[in-house]
C-alpha cells in the first residue's frame, strides 16, 4: 500500500488524518513539522506528502521547495491542507512545486477521495 | 467509512488551549513601536489552527469566530494594516472568549455566543472601515481559471461532450503532476456520464532536438474529448491544480468541427522520445480502448509505456505494517522532557547492577566480604535516592506555568485601577511539583492583585514622592533548602502599621492597648475578616482575601509571611515544599507510639518551665512564651494513647504554627528528622481528624503525620467547650 508523510503542527488534525488514512489501509507517518518532515524524508521514500501550510520552524511552503530539490521528491505528489482564506498561499505553494491542495475544513471522506484520486 | 471525529476531540481542546496561552502572552510581548513580524505570525499560526480544527471537527460556531480574529491578523501580517493598542485589546478579549468557548465544549455543553457575537461585530466594523479592501482573489483564480467558454445552456442538437486542448507548462511534473492522472480521472467521468468515453490524442510539436530536451520535463500537449453529458465545472474541478500554469481550453463538443482534428505526429517515429518521456515517470499510457485505438498505429510504444510503468510499479516501496491508530489520551496528561525519561532509565540501570551486585554476594556470604557488603548497601542507597530525585523530577514543572497568567493580569488590572505597573518575573525555570503548582496559583493571583490594588501608589502620588511613574511588582522564585520561595514584591508605600492597627482594633482582633512588634501587626492582614482597604474594589479588598492565601498555603505544608519598609514597598514570601508527595518531618514519641510533625511548621522546641505555665480553665494550660500566650495541647489526650500522664513540667513541648496560631504540643521525646513519603489515610483507611496522612519508617511500623492546622482548630474547639462548661 501507498505510503504517506502526513505533516501538521497540530497534533488534533495530524492524528484525524493519520486515522483517517490508516484506516483506508496507507502506510501513514506523522511530522509535527516541516522541518522534522524534510528529515523524515530523507531516510525513507514516501509516495505522498500531505502538508499543513502553517507551522513553525519551517512552514508548509519552504517544505516543498526543500523536497523538490531532494532527488527522489521531485516528482512526488505533495497536497497542501490550506483554508479558503489563504488564495495568496495556495500560489505560494504552488510556485514552490506543490501539487495542489486540499481545503480546510474537510471531512475525512473528503480527504480520501483526494488521495485516492492522486495516487490512483 | 465514517470515522468518529469525536475522539479527537480532547487533543484538540488541549492545543487550543495551548494555542490562546501562546495567543495571550504573544499579544501581552507585542511592542506596538516595534512590531515583531514573527510574532505577529505566531498568533495568527495560533488563531489559524484553532479555526481550521474547529472547522474540521464540526464546532462551527467557534470556526467562524475565528475566522474574523483570522482575517484581521493576516492583513496585519501582510502588512496591509497596522496594528494598534485597540486592536491587541481586542484580540485579547477574543483569547478570553475562546477560551470561555472552548470551555463549554470541552463540558458538552451549547457555547454562549453572545460574546463572539459582540466582538465579531467590532472585527467586522473594523474590517470594513479599514483602508484594506478585501480582495478575495482566490475565487477568482480558480472558478474562471482559463476558459473563456460561455456557461450557457448546452446546446441539445450536436453531441454531448467537450473537447479539451491541454497545454502544459513544460515544468508540469516538477510539481508531481502527472496528466496520466487527470485523464484517468477524466476516464472515470466520462464512464460516469454514460458517455461513450474518452479520446487522447497527443501533440509532439513542442519536442525540441533530441539534444536539447530535458528529461524532466513534458514537452506534449493533448487534445482530449470526453463524450458524455457532463458540466463544465466537473472536468475543471480536474484541472484544478494545474489551471494556472497550463493552458486549457474548453469547447463544447457540439460547437466544434471534430473533423479537423489532425494525428499530428506519425507516432511511430517516436518511440524514442516516448521512451525518455516514460523515464521522466509521465505515466501515459491508459487502460483506455480509445487511447489504445490512437496508440495502435504504433504498438511499439504503449508496449514500451506498459513495460516501463510496470518497473516503476515493482520499485515501489514495499509495504509496511499497519500502525495501530493511537488512542486518545482522556486523562489529564503532563509532558515530561526526553532528559527526564532518560535520566530515570539511566537510574534504573545503575539499580539494576547494585541488585545483581548484592545478590550475588548473598548466594556466598562470608563474614570477611561484609565490607562489601556495606558499600552495597551505600551504593543501594545513593540508586534509591537518585531513583527517588528523577522520579520526583518528572512531575516536576518549571514555575513559568503559574507565572504565565501575570502578564495579562497585571497590564488589565494596572489599565482598570489606572496605575502605571512592571512587572519583573524572575526564576521562571525553578521548578515545582505539578500539583503544588496548580494549587499555588489562585493564591499568587491574590497577592498580585494586593500589591497592585493596595501596595503601589497612584502615579501622581508616586511622582509626588519622587519616585519613578511606574511602579515594579517582582515575581521571584527559587529553591532553598528542600522548599522552593515564591515572593511577591512590590515597590509600594509599604503596609502602614498605623492604619492596620487601628483596624485590627476596630474589628476587635486585638485590645487597644497591646503592644505589637512590626511582623505580629504585620501578621494582623492574615486573620479571617481584615481588609484595610477604604473602598471595597472589585479588584481586591472583599475582605476575605489574606487569611484564605494562608490557609491555601497552609494545606499545601506551605508557609507565608510578609516583610515590609515604609515607602519602600513589601515583599511577601511564600514557602512551600518541592512535591506533595515526600515530606521534611519531626519524629516526635508520644507513650508507645512515633507521630511526625512537618518540620515547616515547626517554631522550636522546649522544655516547659513552671514560670511559664498557666493555668486557666480545668485541665486547659497556656504557656507564656516570650510575650506570647500560646495554648498547650497534649496528644496523649487527643488521640488518646495509654500511658502515665505526666506533669506538664519539664515536659518537652513542642511549637508548631498552623494557620496562623502557635500551638505548643506535648511530647515524649523529640527522635530524628527525615523525609518520609506521605501515604494517604483516605484512600487507604479513611479521614481521621488531625491527620493529614502516614507513613511507614525504616523498621516497617507505621507513623501518622499530624495535621497541624487540624489540630489547632481542634485545641480551639476543646477551649471553647471547656469555657462552656466552665460558665
Amino acid at each position: 500500500m501507498a505510503t504517506i508523510l502526513a505533516v501538521d503542527d497540530s497534533a488534533s488534525m495530524r492524528q484525524m488524518v493519520a486515522f483517517t488514512l490508516k484506516g483506508a489501509g496507507y502506510d501513514v507517518q506523522e511530522a509535527s513539522d516541516g522541518s522534522e518532515a524534510l528529515s523524515i524524508a530523507k531516510t525513507r521514500k514516501f509516495d505522498l506528502v500531505l502538508s499543513d501550510v502553517n507551522m513553525p520552524v519551517m512552514d508548509g511552503i519552504e517544505l516543498v521547495t526543500e523536497l523538490r530539490k531532494l532527488g527522489d521528491y521531485k516528482f512526488v505528489p505533495v497536497l497542501m491542507l490550506t483554508t479558503e482564506s489563504a488564495g495568496d498561499k495556495k500560489m505560494a505553494g504552488k510556485q514552490a512545486g506543490a501539487t495542489g491542495w486540499i481545503v480546510k475544513p474537510f471531512n475525512p471522506e473528503q480527504l480520501l477521495n483526494t488521495i485516492k484520486k492522486v495516487l490512483g | 467509512m465514517s470515522i468518529d471525529l469525536s475522539q479527537f476531540h480532547q487533543v484538540f481542546f488541549e492545543e487550543s488551549f495551548e494555542g490562546l496561552d501562546i495567543m495571550e502572552s504573544s499579544l501581552l510581548a507585542l511592542d506596538l513601536t516595534e512590531v515583531d513580524a514573527e510574532t505577529i505570525n505566531t498568533i495568527f499560526r495560533a488563531a489559524h489552527s484553532i479555526k481550521g480544527g474547529a472547522g474540521t471537527f464540526g464546532f462551527m460556531q467557534v470556526s467562524s469566530f475565528t475566522h474574523v480574529v483570522e482575517t484581521l491578523l493576516d492583513e496585519i501580517r501582510a502588512g496591509d494594516r497596522g496594528i494598534e493598542q485597540d486592536h491587541v485589546d481586542l484580540f485579547l478579549q477574543c483569547v478570553d472568549c475562546l477560551r470561555g468557548l472552548m470551555s463549554d465544549l470541552q463540558a458538552g455543553s451549547e457555547p454562549d455566543m453572545t460574546q463572539a457575537d459582540d466582538l465579531k461585530i467590532k472585527f467586522e466594523a473594523i474590517l470594513a472601515g479599514g483602508e484594506v479592501i478585501a480582495e478575495d482573489n482566490d475565487e477568482a483564480g480558480t472558478q474562471t481559471g482559463n476558459s473563456d467558454i460561455s456557461h450557457a445552456s448546452p446546446d441539445d442538437s450536436g453531441e454531448k461532450g467537450w473537447k479539451i486542448e491541454f497545454i502544459p507548462c513544460e515544468d508540469v511534473l516538477c510539481t508531481g503532476n502527472e496528466p496520466y492522472r487527470m485523464f484517468r480521472e477524466l476516464q472515470e467521468l466520462a464512464e460516469e456520464g454514460e458517455g461513450k468515453g474518452l479520446e487522447v490524442i497527443p501533440h509532439l510539436e513542442r519536442l525540441p532536438d533530441f539534444s536539447s530536451m530535458h528529461p524532466e520535463m513534458c514537452y506534449m500537449s493533448w487534445t482530449i474529448i470526453v463524450r458524455a453529458d457532463i458540466e463544465l465545472s466537473e472536468i475543471e474541478e480536474i484541472f484544478e491544480w494545474v489551471v494556472d500554469d497550463c493552458d486549457i481550453r474548453y469547447q463544447r463538443l457540439s460547437e466544434c468541427d471534430l473533423s479537423t482534428l489532425e494525428v499530428h505526429q506519425a507516432v511511430g517515429s517516436t518511440a524514442e522520445v516516448a521512451e525518455v518521456e516514460v523515464e521522466a515517470t509521465v505515466a501515459l499510457a491508459t487502460k483506455n480502448k480509445e487511447v489504445d485505438k490512437i496508440t495502435a498505429a504504433a504498438p511499439v510504444v504503449s508496449e514500451k509505456i506498459e513495460k516501463a510503468l510496470e518497473k516503476v510499479a515493482v520499485k515501489k516501496a514495499p509495504k509496511v505494517e499497519k500502525k495501530a491508530a493511537a488512542k486518545p489520551a482522556e486523562n489529564t496528561s503532563i509532558r515530561v522532557s526526553i532528559d527526564k525519561i532518560d535520566g530515570l532509565i539511566n537510574m534504573v540501570g545503575e539499580l539494576v547492577i547494585t541488585q545483581s551486585m548484592l545478590g550475588q554476594l548473598g548466594q556466598e556470604f562470608d563474614v570477611s566480604r561484609l565490607q562489601s557488603l556495606q558499600e552495597g548497601l551505600s551504593q543501594l542507597e545513593q540508586n534509591t535516592r537518585e531513583l527517588q530525585e528523577s522520579v520526583m523530577k518528572i512531575r516536576m514543572l518549571p514555575i513559568s506555568f503559574a507565572f504565565s497568567r501575570f502578564p495579562r493580569l497585571v497590564r488589565d488590572l494596572s489599565k482598570q485601577l489606572d496605575k502605571e505597573v512592571e512587572l519583573v518575573m524572575l526564576g521562571e525555570n525553578t521548578e515545582l511539583d505539578k500539583t503544588v503548582m496548580e494549587k499555588i496559583g489562585d493564591p499568587l493571583v491574590h497577592l498580585v492583585r494586593n500589591s497592585l490594588d493596595h501596595g503601589l501608589e497612584s502615579v501622581q502620588n508616586r511622582t509626588d514622592n519622587g519616585k519613578s511613574r511606574a511602579g515594579t511588582i517582582t515575581l521571584n522564585a527559587y529553591h532553598h533548602g528542600g522548599n522552593i520561595v515564591i515572593e511577591v514584591k512590590d515597590d509600594g508605600a509599604g503596609l502602614n502599621k498605623e492604619r492596620i492597627r487601628k483596624k485590627a482594633i476596630e474589628k476587635g482582633i486585638i485590645g487597644e492597648d497591646e503592644h505589637l512588634t512590626d511582623s505580629q501587626i504585620y501578621d494582623l492582614i492574615f486573620q479571617a475578616g481584615f481588609s484595610t482597604a477604604d473602598v471595597v474594589s472589585d479588584v481586591s479588598g472583599r475582605g476575605v482575601g489574606m487569611d484564605v492565601v494562608r490557609r491555601n498555603i497552609a494545606e499545601l505544608n506551605g508557609s507565608i509571611d510578609v516583610s515590609s519598609k515604609d515607602g519602600e514597598g513589601s515583599t511577601f514570601s511564600i514557602r512551600l515544599p518541592l512535591t506533595l508527595a515526600i515530606l521534611d518531618g519531626q519524629l516526635v514519641r508520644v507513650g508507645e507510639e512515633v507521630y511526625i510533625f512537618p518540620l515547616v511548621s515547626i517554631v522550636e522546641s522546649i522544655q516547659l518551665e513552671k514560670s511559664m505555665l498557666n493555668n486557666i480553665t480545668g485541665n486547659q494550660f497556656v504557656m507564656q512564651l516570650r510575650n506570647e500566650y500560646v495554648p498547650i495541647v497534649s496528644l496523649q489526650d487527643i488521640f488518646n494513647i495509654d500511658g502515665e500522664k505526666k506533669d506538664l513540667e519539664g515536659a518537652m513541648l513542642v511549637v508548631v504554627e498552623g494557620d496562623t496560631e502557635k500551638v505548643g504540643i506535648v511530647v515524649d521525646e523529640l527522635l530524628g528528622q527525615q523525609q518520609v513519603v506521605i501515604k494517604s489515610l483516605e484512600q487507604n483507611y479513611e479521614k481521621v481528624d488531625s491527620i493529614s496522612g502516614a507513613t511507614i519508617l525504616g523498621d516497617g511500623t507505621v507513623a501518622l503525620i499530624v495535621d497541624i492546622s487540624g489540630l489547632n482548630n481542634k485545641s480551639s474547639e476543646n477551649k471553647s467547650e471547656d469555657q462552656t462548661q466552665a460558665a
